[in-house]
């Protein structure tokens, strides 16, 4: 029973991020309270909803290393937008965003797609480019937390049910993600696109379309996050979340997502991110430099792949096994 | 055969010898008791079909197998070959097909890796490495800059670059396997140049072609092999062609083909002076229903990419298609599936089957369109649909949801087939479709493609196996450097002709 939870790596991950918790709150009481449980998975929406675009593209074989500046530029330009046209409903803001966010995505995704050019040279291009974009767009100033409006700033915290709506956000797009890959044929493309790219082409599927939504849908997540991000620190500026492409395939690759395409879940992407979430949160309550904090996130990157690779491995043998044993139910006659 | 020429050569000692040798593989005898004997300043012509052992053979030379009997003689001396390296060190040499070359490093530097002359110090001596390359390039009568890279020259001058190379070991034995499969006329003149020449140096070269012209214009003595024996060999002066085609296919064609005999329905797709901008060109013909089309030709005649072409993976320049007396035109697989054209590569591993995914997934995955409505999918029809085909295959599985990555390979060529026909097909192209399969299977597989057939599929198969193409077509388009070589009826099918064809031996 222990040994059939542990083939998916989902619920060892979750086991050891218990065991993460039940450690932090002996040096750290109330860690563990359900408050401050809601605190650490709102403070991770971000990363979760990120995480779940870059794995969409990584699993058709590629690479989205322009979400952050994506979200520099977009969360720039509903920042600046907000401040110019405060009687502007927070609606039209996020459906902006949204639009620019996909705009972005879908320029990497006709490059990969139409041109043919690898996705990581692509998007490290248009890394520098949106970050830029973004300082030509405000001339390298500040959108401040008085020129925002209220509902601009406070709605993503509004508490339902113990959680901010920024949290709530997450849930929706970790369901909808759920939905998109498990029950629809892109879902289904986007896997077979990256798992055997040419078997793909003879199943008749159009594997650079596939590739370019699934930079679509990447963009129009960083797009939500832009406005998400400005909105929570209150401020946009060029260099928000520099570096954070980093963490969306940090939580990717902890998560059990192939690099090499073709391999992941939905799951797997959230407890990354949540995995990342947790251990930025609880280092400082235990007293832990920053500096340690990047060394630790670092090793624990190294040694999920690690365990990705044996786990590989060591599944094909544990199947085998279990197949002489089984009797072979429904499927021989 | 012409004795008097022979025993006249017996008095020389070849300068390599095989004496007996047999090599098995599990399931297959690759090679039974095979002799052959190579003289200095003779090119010896190795000749056979698909499958009749000339690769193991040339892979036991260089050392890459070894035989399970046997011995091998140079210069009359029994010699063991246990690695490449022995190989090499008795001077035998081979430039394969495909050449295996660097294309970013320069013309010397591909043809001395591995083995650079060094300075004292043990760096590589790049004065000697370019001197030398250049000397070898002169002995060949060519004026390629030994610094040039590799990628600024043509495939002839990398033909060029690849001898060199294998004559830098101080080869006394070279093997040429189809050499000029990928050559134009002009450049095949300019390789037999260089052949001619090689012979002039005194060493012998083992020529592997299957076109029956080159084989005559440069070879002195020939060797014909027959699954895995060698049945003929002798001085190629003197010897009719017939005698060779003879010796090739010599065998009577096994009746082991449950070939059903299926009164043919009406047309269902008839190609049109069907032309690709550089790999066919005019093809033309007409499949029926029920009909098993055979498309047979040498490797490289462009048969698999007029398939590809049918399915839209590559599109052609000219011609016309016509499904059902309709024009239409197939921009991709998807269409082509749509159309109710599937096509089952070659590399089924490759190009069938993602492994990552489970079962039922695979053998959906063409058929998503049917069984997902706007945009979603349907589990429960994707299990029926997997289970229905599953079922018709006898497929061994722990269930259908195990990635198909963790079945054995005939359980996953399950999967691949069942897959293609889950998309109920009219027309099913089969490439190679019992390559790399023991007899057993083979067996299985006509049985089953006969039983499609009588179901009213049409079906387009390509094989470079004759007894496959003969036992099972009813009709069979005869492909020769991309170009029809003609297409015969069953009635009037023999593997001489269709060797004849294939080869341009008319």
């Amino acid at each position: 029973m222990i040994r059939q939870l542990f083939k998916y790596r989902e619920m060892l991950l979750v086991v050891v991020i218990a065991i993460l918790v039940a450690a932090f709150s002996t040096r750290s009481p109330g860690f563990a309270r359900p408050a401050n449980l809601a605190n650490i998975f709102n403070d991770t929406s971000i990363l979760i909803i990120l995480a779940l675009g870059q794995m969409t593209v990584i699993l058709t074989k590629s690479i989205d290393l322009s979400v952050a500046a994506n979200v520099a530029f977009t969360g720039m330009a509903v920042g600046m937008l907000n401040a110019a046209h405060p009687d502007l409903p927070l609606a039209a803001i996020v459906l902006v965003a949204l639009g620019i966010g996909a705009v972005l995505g879908a320029i990497n995704g006709l490059f990969v797609w139409k041109l043919g050019i690898p996705s990581i040279v692509v998007t490290l291009g248009t890394l520098t480019i949106y970050r830029g974009m973004a300082f030509v767009l405000s001339g390298g100033a500040w959108v401040n937390a008085h020129q925002m409006t209220e509902p601009f700033l406070q709605t993503p915290r509004q508490l339902f049910l113990g959680l901010p709506l920024l949290g709530w956000t997450a849930i929706v797009i970790v369901g909808i993600m759920y939905l998109i890959m498990s029950r629809t044929f892109l879902g289904r493309a986007i896997y077979a696109s990256g798992g055997n790219p040419t078997a793909a082409v003879y199943a008749g599927i159009d594997v650079g379309r596939t590739r370019f939504y699934a930079f679509v849908i990447s963009g129009t997540l960083a797009g939500l996050c832009a406005y998400l991000w400005v909105s929570r620190y209150a401020v946009a500026y060029v260099d928000i979340a520099a570096g954070f492409e980093l963490d969306t395939v940090a939580a990717c690759v902890i998560g059990g997502i192939s690099t090499l395409g073709g391999i992941g879940t939905v799951a797997g992407a959230v407890l990354g991110a949540l995995f990342l979430g947790v251990i930025k949160n609880a280092l400082p309550v235990i007293d832990i430099s920053p500096f340690a904090q990047m060394a630790i996130s670092g090793s624990v990157i190294i040694a999920a792949v690690i365990f990705n690779a044996r786990q590989e491995r060591r599944r094909g043998r544990i199947i085998l096994r279990d197949r002489g044993a089984s009797e072979e139910i429904g499927v021989a006659a | 055969m012409n004795q008097i020429a022979m025993s006249d050569q017996r008095l020389e000692t070849p300068l390599l010898e095989m004496r007996g040798i047999s090599k098995s593989f599990p399931g297959v005898k690759a090679l039974n008791d095979v002799n052959i004997a190579l003289y200095a300043g003779k090119v010896t012509a190795l000749i056979g079909e698909n499958g009749a052992g000339k690769s193991t053979l040339v892979k036991i030379l260089t050392g890459i197998y070894q035989s399970d009997e046997g011995e091998i003689r140079v210069d009359g001396d029994a010699v063991s070959f246990t690695n490449a390296q022995d190989a090499i060190d008795f001077g035998v040499t081979a430039i394969h097909q495909e050449t295996v070359l660097f294309d970013e490093l320069s013309v010397a530097e591909n043809i001395f890796l591995g083995h650079a002359p060094k300075t004292r110090l043990g760096f590589v001596n790049w004065k000697a490495v370019n001197a030398r390359a250049l000397a070898l390039l002169h002995s060949l009568e060519s004026n390629i800059d030994p610094r040039t890279r590799l990628k600024n020259l043509s495939i002839a001058q990398r033909h060029l670059v690849a001898i060199a190379r294998a004559l830098s070991v101080e080869a006394r034995i070279v093997i040429m396997d189809e050499p000029t499969a990928a050559l134009s006329r002009k450049e095949v003149d300019d390789l037999f140049q260089i052949v001619r020449r090689l012979k002039g140096q005194g060493k012998a070269i083992l020529f592997i072609s299957h076109k029956f012209d080159e084989v005559y214009e440069i070879a002195d003595n020939y060797a014909v092999f027959r699954d895995g024996k060698a049945v003929g060999s002798g001085v190629l002066a003197g010897t009719g062609q017939d005698e060779i085609v003879r010796l090739m296919v010599g065998r009577s064609i096994e009746h082991a083909f449950p070939k059903v005999e299926i009164p043919l329905g009406e047309a269902v797709l008839s190609v049109e002076n069907y032309t690709h901008p550089t790999e066919f060109r005019d093809i033309t013909f007409t499949l029926r229903k029920g009909e098993i089309f055979g498309i047979y030709g040498l490797v490289g005649a462009g048969r698999s990419e007029i398939c590809q072409s049918l399915f839209g993976v590559t599109r052609p320049s000219g011609g016309k298609l016509r499904l059902h007396g309709e024009e239409i035109t197939i921009g991709s697989p998807g269409e082509a599936i749509k159309a109710g054209i599937v096509y089952v590569p070659e590399e089924r591993g490759r190009h069938g089957a993602v492994l990552e995914l489970p079962i039922y997934q695979n053998i959906s995955l063409p058929s998503l369109t049917r069984t997902s409505r706007s945009g979603f999918l349907r589990a429960s029809e994707e299990f029926a649909l997997a289970r229905k085909y599953a079922e018709r295959f006898d497929l061994r599985a722990a269930a259908l949801s195990v990635p198909v990555g963790t079945l054995s390979g005939g359980n996953q060529q399950k999967v691949v087939i069942g897959k293609w026909l889950a998309t109920q097909p009219k027309i099913l192209i089969l490439d190679e479709p019992t390559k790399g399969i023991d007899i057993g299977s083979k067996a299985a597989v006509h049985a089953f493609i006969s039983e499609l057939a009588g179901e009213g599929l049409s079906i387009i198969m390509v094989s470079s196996e004759l007894p496959e193409i003969l036992g099972m077509s009813d009709r069979v388009l005869v492909m020769r450097e991309g170009l029809s070589a003609g297409i015969y009826e069953r009635n009037h099918l023999n593997a001489e002709t269709l060797v004849r064809a294939a080869t341009g031996n008319a």
